[in-house]
């Protein structure tokens, strides 16, 4: 819309941010070597959910949005969030 | 926005010519309307099969034994109902008929946001459906899982199950990009002064329906990848002898199954809640509380999941859970009911067919509903689960709700989509008589499921044999009743008298418009004044 502020993004940023999702990447194959039972899957989600969020804000330019869509994101992560919680109410009580 | 445009606004929707002649016309069109049709037309044509295929089953039951059809036949024909039924008819249902054809009208918009996408979803709808239908013509042996796919049997079974997988896949791709498409067509495209409380009911219930085929398809997309993965390579996810688990699978299939059986009711609700006010000539009671039970229920939805695996052998703890949280859904329903009701109260109610069908809705609704209180309690799912009861109740709730609603939809937007009139006496009768069939159909399931009859099987026990023989007739009454209505319907869209803009005196945006409305709908994009809301009647 008319009185949309147009940010640009310095490449500098958009490197960076790239460099930290290999960095990751790697971690996450590291991760595996180490014994840590059933939270080897709580490491896994928690580096993909970093990458993930790195992604939104940055790449698909979420910081540089109208709040209202920060809004949707925020709470379509809180459903998928619940999601997983009630889920581990199976899992954790079986 | 554009104040006029230079198109000819002065034919039809259905006279204009585009670029595209004959068929091309139609299936390379990216009007909103002539995709409604072109998914209404798709849909009715796979309908048929699905209704062929369950007059099928009901054949082979009106005995014991063998009647028509091998045990591993009746498999793959309730395989093949329930596929068809389910994501190629219930799930696109109104949103992709009604939601293309009305949502940019109601709101007092040219078109959807993305009409380009809207016609990919159309022809992805048609890579779906022939994907499935090519697992039944090759290969094989046709698939019989059940349309639910469950793990291990889905990856152990010699039938052909990839293509039918993988065209459920591709279903799935076609409801994202309209749910898509109708979020943003809600948020950008509303005329001018129809504030969000302003917005008629029937695009409410597409605008939350559109938040779960977001967010709840890619669940399921990915869960079936999974399972042809496992098909394929053996990964072993959910194959218990290579350490996976079978119960996973059956949370992620009804993390997204679930949500859809509100994917398809609750356009369905809203289409009811047009249908209501304008043939009380009331406004509806508790606007409000509508909007926010639908958004309630979309939002509960996402958390009930667990009620069809009470006996899979998951922890008790979830149990518990699922069935509290399900009784949470209960609510906003009977909410809406309610206010369906309060609605109707001192209105001045004009019987015409459309009403007959929302009058039918709310009673199969209420049978469907309070059933699923029944098997949503835990301790007497143990006992029914996979019983005719099941059969019963969801047919009651996902026939008798969205399909009287459909049939409701179409009775009442008919004048608008064709410009016609359809004869109203053979319409009642129609409604009659598949009313009855229905009833006779299914109902008898809620009894021969609690005397313990179990379901997807070709064959039952001498005890059952008076009730099924019931139930079979009633499936013959009830086509009777279908090919009534259809045929009215075809021999009216081509040839009943021409109808006038407003048949109905109904007074949302789309009565305003000429019936068929022309290519861009609006000369001028309305402004939107009324006072209240969309309802005003006196
Ligand atoms: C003439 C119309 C219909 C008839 C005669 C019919 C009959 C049946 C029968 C006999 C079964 C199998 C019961 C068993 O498991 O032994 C069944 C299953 C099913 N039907 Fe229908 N039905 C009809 C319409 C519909 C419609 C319109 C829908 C969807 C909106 C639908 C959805 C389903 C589903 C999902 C199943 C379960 C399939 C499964 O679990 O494997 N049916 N139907
Ligand atoms: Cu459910």
């Amino acid at each position: 819309m008319e009185n949309e502020k147009h940010h640009i993004v310095p490449y500098r940023v958009y490197a960076i941010v790239l460099l930290v999702l290999v960095v990751l990447t790697f971690l996450s194959i590291a991760i595996t070597d180490i014994e840590l039972g059933s939270y080897t899957v709580v490491g896994a989600l928690l580096l993909a959910s970093i990458k993930s969020s790195l992604v939104l804000t940055y790449f698909m330019h979420l910081k540089f949005d109208q709040p209202y869509i920060r809004i949707m994101v925020g709470f379509v992560l809180a459903v998928f969030i619940a999601v997983v919680i009630v889920t581990f109410f199976d899992y954790s009580f079986r | 926005m554009q104040a006029s445009s230079k198109t000819p606004n002065d034919v039809s929707y259905l006279e204009y010519q585009g670029k595209h002649k004959g068929l091309w016309k139609w299936i390379l069109s990216t009007d909103h309307k002539r995709i409604g049709l072109l998914y209404l037309y798709s849909m009715m044509t796979l309908f048929l099969v699905g209704v062929t295929l369950g007059l099928a089953m009901k054949f082979e039951l009106i005995a014991p034994g063998k009647t028509i059809m091998e045990a591993k036949d009746y498999n793959a024909v309730f395989t093949v109902h329930g596929v068809i039924m389910i994501f190629m008819i219930v799930i696109p249902g109104l949103p992709a008929v009604f939601g293309n054809f009305m949502l940019p009208i109601m709101i007092g918009a040219k078109d959807v946001a993305f009409p380009k996408l809207n016609l990919l979803s159309w022809w992805v709808y048609i890579a779906g459906a022939i994907l499935v239908i090519s697992s039944v013509l090759f290969g094989d042996g046709s698939p019989d899982t059940g349309w639910t796919f469950y793990a291990p049997y889905s990856f152990k079974t010699g039938s052909n199950m990839l293509p039918a997988i993988f065209g459920a896949f591709v279903l799935g791709f076609s409801s994202i990009l309209t749910g898509l498409n109708f979020i943003v067509t809600i948020h950008r495209m509303r005329a001018p002064g129809m504030t969000w409380t302003k917005m008629p009911l029937f695009p409410w219930t597409l605008y939350g329906t559109a938040w779960i085929q977001l967010l709840a398809t890619p669940v399921v997309g990915i869960t079936l990848v999974l399972v042809a993965l496992e098909r394929i390579f053996g990964i072993g996810v959910f194959d218990p002898a290579l350490g996976g688990d079978p119960i996973l699978y059956q949370h992620l299939f009804w993390i997204y199954s679930h949500p859809a059986v509100y994917v398809m009711i609750l356009p369905a609700m809203g289409a009811i809640s047009e249908i209501i006010p304008t043939f009380s000539q009331k406004h509806i009671f508790g606007y409000k509380a509508i909007v926010a039970s639908t958004l309630a229920i979309a939002f509960v939805g996402y958390f009930v999941w667990g009620h069809h695996m009470f006996t899979s052998g998951m922890s008790g703890t979830a149990q518990y859970t699922f069935s509290i949280l399900t009784f949470l859904v209960a609510i906003p329903s009977a909410i809406k009911v309610f206010n369906w009701i309060s609605t109707m109260y001192k209105g001045s109610i004009n019987l015409q067919t459309p009403f007959y069908w929302a009058a039918g809705f709310i009673f199969v609704f209420m049978i469907g509903g309070l059933s699923g209180l029944v098997v949503g309690a835990l301790a007497t799912n143990v006992y029914l689960h996979d019983t005719a009861f099941v059969v019963a109740h969801f047919h009651f709730i996902v026939f008798g709700g969205v399909g009287f609603s459909f049939f409701g939809a179409i009775h009442y937007w008919f004048p608008k989509m064709f410009g016609r009139m359809y004869d109203a006496t053979w319409a009642n009768i129609g409604w009659l008589i598949f009313t009855t069939g229905f009833l006779a159909l299914y109902s008898p399931m809620f009894y021969l499921g609690m005397q313990g009859m179990p379901r997807r099987y070709y064959d039952y026990l001498e005890e059952f044999h008076a009730a099924n023989i019931l139930s079979t007739l009633g499936s013959w009454v009830m086509t009777l009743g279908l090919i009534i209505i259809l045929i009215n319907l075809f021999r009216s869209a081509k040839s009943g008298p021409i109808a006038p803009k407003d048949p109905w005196k109904g007074k949302t945006l789309e009565w305003t418009v000429p019936s068929p409305p022309p290519l861009e709908n609006f000369d001028q994009i309305p402004e939107y004044h009324e006072k209240d809301g969309p309802y005003e009647y006196q």
